[in-house]
């Protein structure tokens, strides 16, 4: 904050304990989760997300922070993790003293190269004409994964082994626990970093770069340098991912370079929302969740998670980061009255809301069983309810949730719309009274 | 003798077949307060974007202190020690005034493209910051996003950010446009404070304002400069009152 003066003062001591305050905190979330979370599929799960945490983060430092849509991001990614466990092959096969937790570092100089090498030819243009090169170079390595079999390894991919390398402090990271310690100290480090370099004057600049690229020039700022930068090191640390995938697995294949991860990473940081720090890491969870949870649910998981990137586009532009911060002034206004009232006209709307979606979903699974799965039998199971779909009467219900629904929708909805605008005025006046 | 701190030779500059600037040679002293005037059209803006490098000239040569600066790109020339303000407000309109002001001085600085050191703990940055924003008065809305300042603000900031890096050449491109009288008056003022020690040159269609600041004027008529003189000077000339000022001045 600018208002602040004086290093070494008790101003500044401050200062830091409070920026340090929530990575401790982080550091001792990631600490206890797996205590709380103790299942061999949950562990899984917990690793996947702070993979996807790095390597949302990285793909933000494009989009959210210097204005770059790429749609080739996984290239990466993927290198890094193809570098990494062609690295740990090495390493084992000629007894190298260099230990597993080390590894994401010859990812991160993967991505780093790759990033320099491709980012020289794509950040010359912003725009459109950078999305389309990303969308090229992707298309590029992607092909090449399947020719080049040396390297990328053909359709199956590379496999390495994690437990053959040096040992330290006894761990062979056979368990999944001691990869997901390994995972989450790599998050942390990765995500404080990425944090850190937004508070830099190059982070500030690639900022400046994204509101107008123009002006920048006129204050001394090459914006193709800036960019470079920026993309140089998205792809670092979209290579730490990469190689914490690769050790997680202990397998890499073309899938990791391909645009379906590419796309996968847009998405969560959308969903997420990019224009936060955080957003992207909110997006990486739940986006992982969902790709797990669902996929275990339905055959037609895509397309909810379709949906929902489409319903994040439209209803809320800045992602679910965005609709959490649009509250933060009723906070520091300490309208905590009018929070509350706005939280149960929320609880109000959402009830119809609810039934909306569930006669959504049970319309979608009752037309993906009679137009895939007709063969298996005229019922299926939704919401432990079983429905016959040749029937008209699980139509005519859902129907009438489907319709039901929207209208009570429609009719809360002016509740949260009245709250909303209260706990402004409330705010406001709040905020003069101080 | 030092060199001018600008020196146009026979500028010339084309759009396909329509020449907009036609032999421009202007020399600027260091120091001085140069306004350029002239009739819509007659190439004002497009002689400011030829300095700036945002465009390159189709003929000529532009030397900035004695140094040749034909067809280097804006941040190049802005490093050599002139910035500019536009004339359609250019900010970074969802970045707070004061990551506005901000920006525009890390470069001179010499933090560059930095991105090992933190920003915040930069004492020289912020107390030039502080100092830009006072002498801007803006110091009370630096929270606020530069967007939503109200115009007159606006071009304010405009200035703050164009005189931020400490450019030894500032390039005003109608600093008083839309504003009221008094805003007007007031802009005069902020011109000449921090014009101070400075070359400056503007272009300006109030000609009070013109009037008021400047120590030479040049008359920009159809890509050529007819005239080039003192105020009094310029009031009295003939050519410059039938193209421009009008006969019955």
């Amino acid at each position: 904050m600018p208002a602040r003066r004086g290093a070494g003062s008790p101003g500044a001591a401050a200062a830091f304990a409070g920026l340090a305050a929530p990575w401790v905190a982080l550091a001792l979330l990631f600490t206890v989760l797996p205590m709380i979370f103790a299942s061999g599929s949950a562990l899984t799960m917990l690793s996947l997300m702070g993979i996807m945490i790095v390597f949302a983060l990285s793909y933000n430092m494009l989009l959210g922070e210097t204005g770059l849509l790429s749609f080739g991001h996984a290239v990466y990614y993927g290198l890094g993790g193809f570098l990494t466990v062609h690295a740990m092959n090495t390493v084992i096969h000629d007894h190298l003293p260099v230990p597993l937790p080390l590894m994401p570092l010859v990812g991160a100089f993967g991505g780093l190269l790759f990033g320099v090498i491709f980012g020289a030819v794509s950040t010359r243009r912003a725009g459109t004409a950078f999305a389309m090169i990303s969308l090229g170079l992707g298309e590029l390595v992607a092909s090449s994964s399947l020719i080049l079999r040396g390297f990328f390894g053909g359709e199956e991919g590379v496999t390495t082994n994690r437990t053959k390398l040096l040992r330290v402090f006894g761990l062979n990271f056979a368990p999944q626990i001691e990869v997901y310690y390994l995972i989450a100290a790599w998050c942390l480090l990765a995500m404080l970093a990425m944090y850190a370099l937004r508070r830099t004057p190059f982070g500030r600049m690639c900022n400046a770069v994204r509101e107008n690229a123009e002006r920048a020039e006129f204050v001394g700022y090459n914006p193709t340098m800036v960019r470079f930068i920026a993309f140089s090191l998205a792809g670092l640390f979209a290579g730490v991912a990469g190689a914490l995938a690769a050790i997680n697995f202990e397998l890499i294949n073309s899938a990791s370079v391909g645009a379906e991860q590419s796309g996968v990473v847009l998405l969560a940081a959308y969903i997420g929302g990019v224009g936060n720090f955080i957003g992207p890491v909110i997006g990486a969870v739940l986006v992982t969740w969902l790709r797990v949870m669902l996929s275990d649910l339905t055959d037609v998981w895509q397309l909810y998670f379709g949906l929902l990137f489409i319903g994040v586009v439209v209803f809320a532009p800045n992602g679910i980061a965005g609709l959490v911060m649009r509250h933060e002034p009723l906070w520091q206004a300490r309208a905590y009255g009018s929070l509350l009232r706005l939280a149960l006209a929320y609880l109000i709307a959402l009830g119809p809301a609810l039934l909306l979606v569930a006669g959504l979903i049970v319309v979608i699974e009752m037309s993906y069983h009679l137009s895939v799965k007709a063969s298996e039998g005229p019922t299926i199971s939704v919401f432990h309810l079983t429905l016959n779909t040749t029937s008209v009467w699980p139509w005519l219900g859902t129907a009438v949730l489907v319709v039901g629904g929207y209208l009570l929708f429609r009719r809360t909805w002016p509740i949260v719309d009245a709250a909303w605008h209260n706990a402004l005025v409330a705010a406001q006046g709040a905020g003069k009274a101080k | 003798m030092t060199a001018p701190a600008i020196r146009l030779n026979d500028v010339h500059k084309s759009f396909g077949a329509t020449r907009i600037i036609r032999g421009v040679s202007l020399t600027v002293p260091a120091g001085e307060r140069h306004a350029i005037i002239g009739p819509n059209g007659a190439g004002k803006s497009t002689l400011f974007n030829l300095i700036s490098g945002r465009l390159t000239p189709t003929s000529g040569a532009i030397e900035l202190n004695g140094e040749s600066v034909t067809g280097l790109a804006p941040y190049q020339i802005n490093r050599r020690g002139l910035s500019r303000s536009f004339q359609v407000t250019n900010i970074f309109p969802r970045l707070s005034v004061w990551e506005n002001v901000r920006c525009a001085v890390l470069w001179s600085l010499g933090y560059r493209y930095a991105f090992w050191r933190g920003i915040e703990g930069l004492a020289d940055v912020r107390e030039r910051t502080e100092h830009i924003l006072a002498e801007i008065d803006l110091i009370d809305r630096r929270r606020v996003q530069a967007g939503v300042l109200t115009y007159a603000e606006q071009r304010a900031l405009e200035i703050g950010i164009t005189i931020a890096g400490g450019a030894g050449i500032i390039l005003l491109d109608e600093p008083s446009a839309g504003m009221s009288v008094a805003e007007a008056a007031r802009a005069v003022t902020l011109i000449r404070r921090v014009s101070q020690g400075r070359t400056l040159i503007m272009i300006e269609h109030d000609m009070d304002v013109v009037f008021d600041l400047a120590d030479r004027i040049s008359v920009l008529v159809y890509g050529q400069i007819i005239a080039s003189d003192v105020p009094a000077s310029i009031k009295q000339d003939r050519a410059v009152q039938t193209a421009y000022l009008g006969t019955a001045a």
